[in-house]
């Protein structure tokens, strides 16, 4: 089975538009420096590194030997790992096999991207088929824009229960000084005032229709580094450690014509597959705090339901009540989440780490305000993948 | 004065562009894929491929069903009129890196279910009127009169009333 391992350290920089006072092996630099001195630990105590990014926004295609200053990897095992937009998460999964494997005692993980640095929608579609995908595809934004269409013939969904989850993501950032997006003009108001104001305010650009600029996830610079120590190690390290109870990730379809549509069957049998691993019958009512990859606002609808936190169609009750707000019984995406700060190789690692710091008890400013005893985490990427962690407060059996 | 102080200080953060770099390549497209393209240029017909386990036809037409993980052989003819599986109109400008130039907004864009075969085909749809250009909605594929040998030999579809 493995070493039990724990997540004891993690550390990112603040999500910009630009950072042009840095460059990749900088930024990466930031993000390691914080990690370690969050941890106590030195570069020297880390036995190996699993880098990743998106290769296309940088056009940089060897990354863990371009970064080797940057990462802390001079003489030592460094592992880059991408696969899209899941990139953060797959990362942490590596990190954590790599410490599981009772090889590696402490391994460091590292997501990181320079969005800044090109057109993001054009590099997005490089990372498609060439032949019969890149002539007409629109990047990210016209593929969730195609979901969110049949999400909302599907259940009669509105642009408020989209601008709704939008608000949410946009309050709770207010909350995290490394969230990208701080919308102070926010601060003060009433959450039905502001939805009104985002379906209605000609400023709120449409994309791609449905989606408004405001239910898109914001382009960033920005780097993230998690810390994984082996049970050996983990509880010297950390007071309150952050273990790794289950971990799953789906792939189906290659071509996006290919995919269903109606649901988010790689994120609904991921998060099935770890939920029984650890024994969660009742998902809304055993998980104490999430932490999204929900790159835009109807993914706060509809993959609530595919995570088996609600019925099909009853994503928007869930938001309306204010289950998932921050004072509620299951607060989603007290960073922020992606639609706050969206640095794409980094996101999905910030996902893990903001997380683990939600049972650790460090999450400051952001900290939901109950006992944490499982946080979850997901990535998401490229023709509706999903990557799923569960962590727990408890050492596992 | 104070931005001219501060300057004295500080150099300005430079960035190093690519210039015009271009990297041409050549993608095989097999078996399956030089079948597709042959009756797209000469014939203006679709095809896709039948899974014999499944029974699903995938288009454009693979070799490897994923789901059953058998191998296809069976090419079956599609119709070019189908569906809109899913929708979005697109108005935001982006750089096309095929082109390297800015894609005309706004335009339709959509995933089309075809007759006769159960995956879609990922296509730009001649509307932008959201009361017509919807979920449901019936579409006809529009050939270019000069073909290439290329997914866009298909101009676009059109909304079939
Ligand atoms: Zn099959």
């Amino acid at each position: 089975m493995g070493k039990r391992v724990a997540v004891v350290g993690f550390g990112q920089t603040k999500g910009r538009s630009s950072r042009k006072d840095v460059n990749g092996v900088e930024i990466i630099n930031e993000a390691v420096v914080a990690a370690l001195a969050d941890a106590e630990l030195t570069i020297d105590d880390i036995d190996a590194i699993v880098i990743g990014n998106m290769d296309h926004f940088e056009g940089i295609n060897y990354v863990d030997s371009w970064s080797v200053e940057g990462s802390g990897g001079v003489m030592k095992p460094i592992f880059k790992v991408t696969t899209g937009g899941t990139t953060g998460t797959t990362v942490a999964m590596c990190a954590y096999y790599h410490a599981a494997s009772g090889m590696f005692d402490r391994v460091l993980a590292i997501g990181w991207e320079k969005n800044s640095e090109s057109d993001t929608t054009g590099a997005i579609i490089t990372a498609f088929d060439p032949v019969w995908e890149r002539p007409n595809l629109g990047g990210a934004i016209a593929g969730l824009a195609l979901e969110a269409s049949k999400y909302m013939d599907n259940y009669e969904v509105t642009e408020r229960d989209g601008a709704r989850v939008a608000v949410r993501e946009r309050l709770h950032a207010l909350n995290n000084p490394y969230a990208h997006l701080h919308q102070e003009w926010m601060k003060g108001m009433e959450v039905d005032q502001l939805v009104e104001l985002l379906v209605t305010s000609e400023q709120n650009q449409v994309l791609a229709y449905p989606l408004r600029m405001s239910d898109m996830c914001p382009r960033s610079d920005g780097a993230a580094a998690v810390i994984f120590a082996s049970e050996d190690v983990a509880e010297k390290i950390a007071p309150i450690p952050a273990w790794m109870v289950a971990t799953a990730n789906r792939h189906n379809f290659a071509l996006a014509g290919d995919v269903d549509m109606d649901r988010n069957t790689t994120m609904a049998s991921a998060s099935k597959a770890a939920f029984e691993k650890a024994g969660i019958k009742e998902p809304l009512k055993e998980i104490d705090v999430c932490e999204l990859y929900l790159p835009y606002s109807y993914a706060g609808l509809k993959w609530m339901e595919d995570l088996g936190f609600c019925g099909y169609g009853e994503g928007p009750k869930l938001l309306w009540d204010g289950v998932t707000d921050m004072d509620g019984e299951l607060p989603v995406n007290p960073s922020g989440g992606v639609m706050s700060s969206n640095a794409i190789g980094a996101t999905g690692l910030i996902r893990v780490g903001e997380a683990a710091i939600q049972i650790m008890g460090k999450a400051g400013t952001r900290q939901v305000p109950k006992d944490v005893n499982f946080a979850l985490a997901t990535g998401f990427g490229g023709c509706y993948w999903a990557d799923v962690m569960l962590l727990g407060k408890k050492k596992p059996a | 004065m104070e931005n001219n102080a501060q300057k004295k200080d500080e150099q300005e953060l430079l960035t190093v562009s690519s210039g015009e770099m271009f990297q041409p390549y050549d993608w095989s497209v097999g078996k399956f894929g030089s079948k597709f393209l042959h009756e797209l240029k000469e014939n203006k017909k679709l095809f896709g491929s039948k899974c014999p386990k499944c029974g699903r036809v995938f288009i454009p037409p693979r070799k490897v069903c994923g789901q059953c993980y058998v191998a296809m052989d069976e090419f079956v003819p599609v119709s070019d009129e189908g569906e809109v599986y899913v929708c979005a109109i697109i108005q935001f400008g982006f750089v096309d890196p095929e082109t390297g130039k800015q894609r005309p907004v706004p335009y339709g864009y959509a995933f089309i279910k075809l007759d006769g075969a159960d995956t879609c085909l990922t296509h730009f749809v001649d509307s932008v009127d959201p009361e017509k250009f919807k979920v449901g909605a019936r579409v006809r594929a529009v050939f270019e009169e000069k073909r290439k040998g290329s997914l866009m030999d298909i101009k676009h579809f059109e909304l079939v009333d």
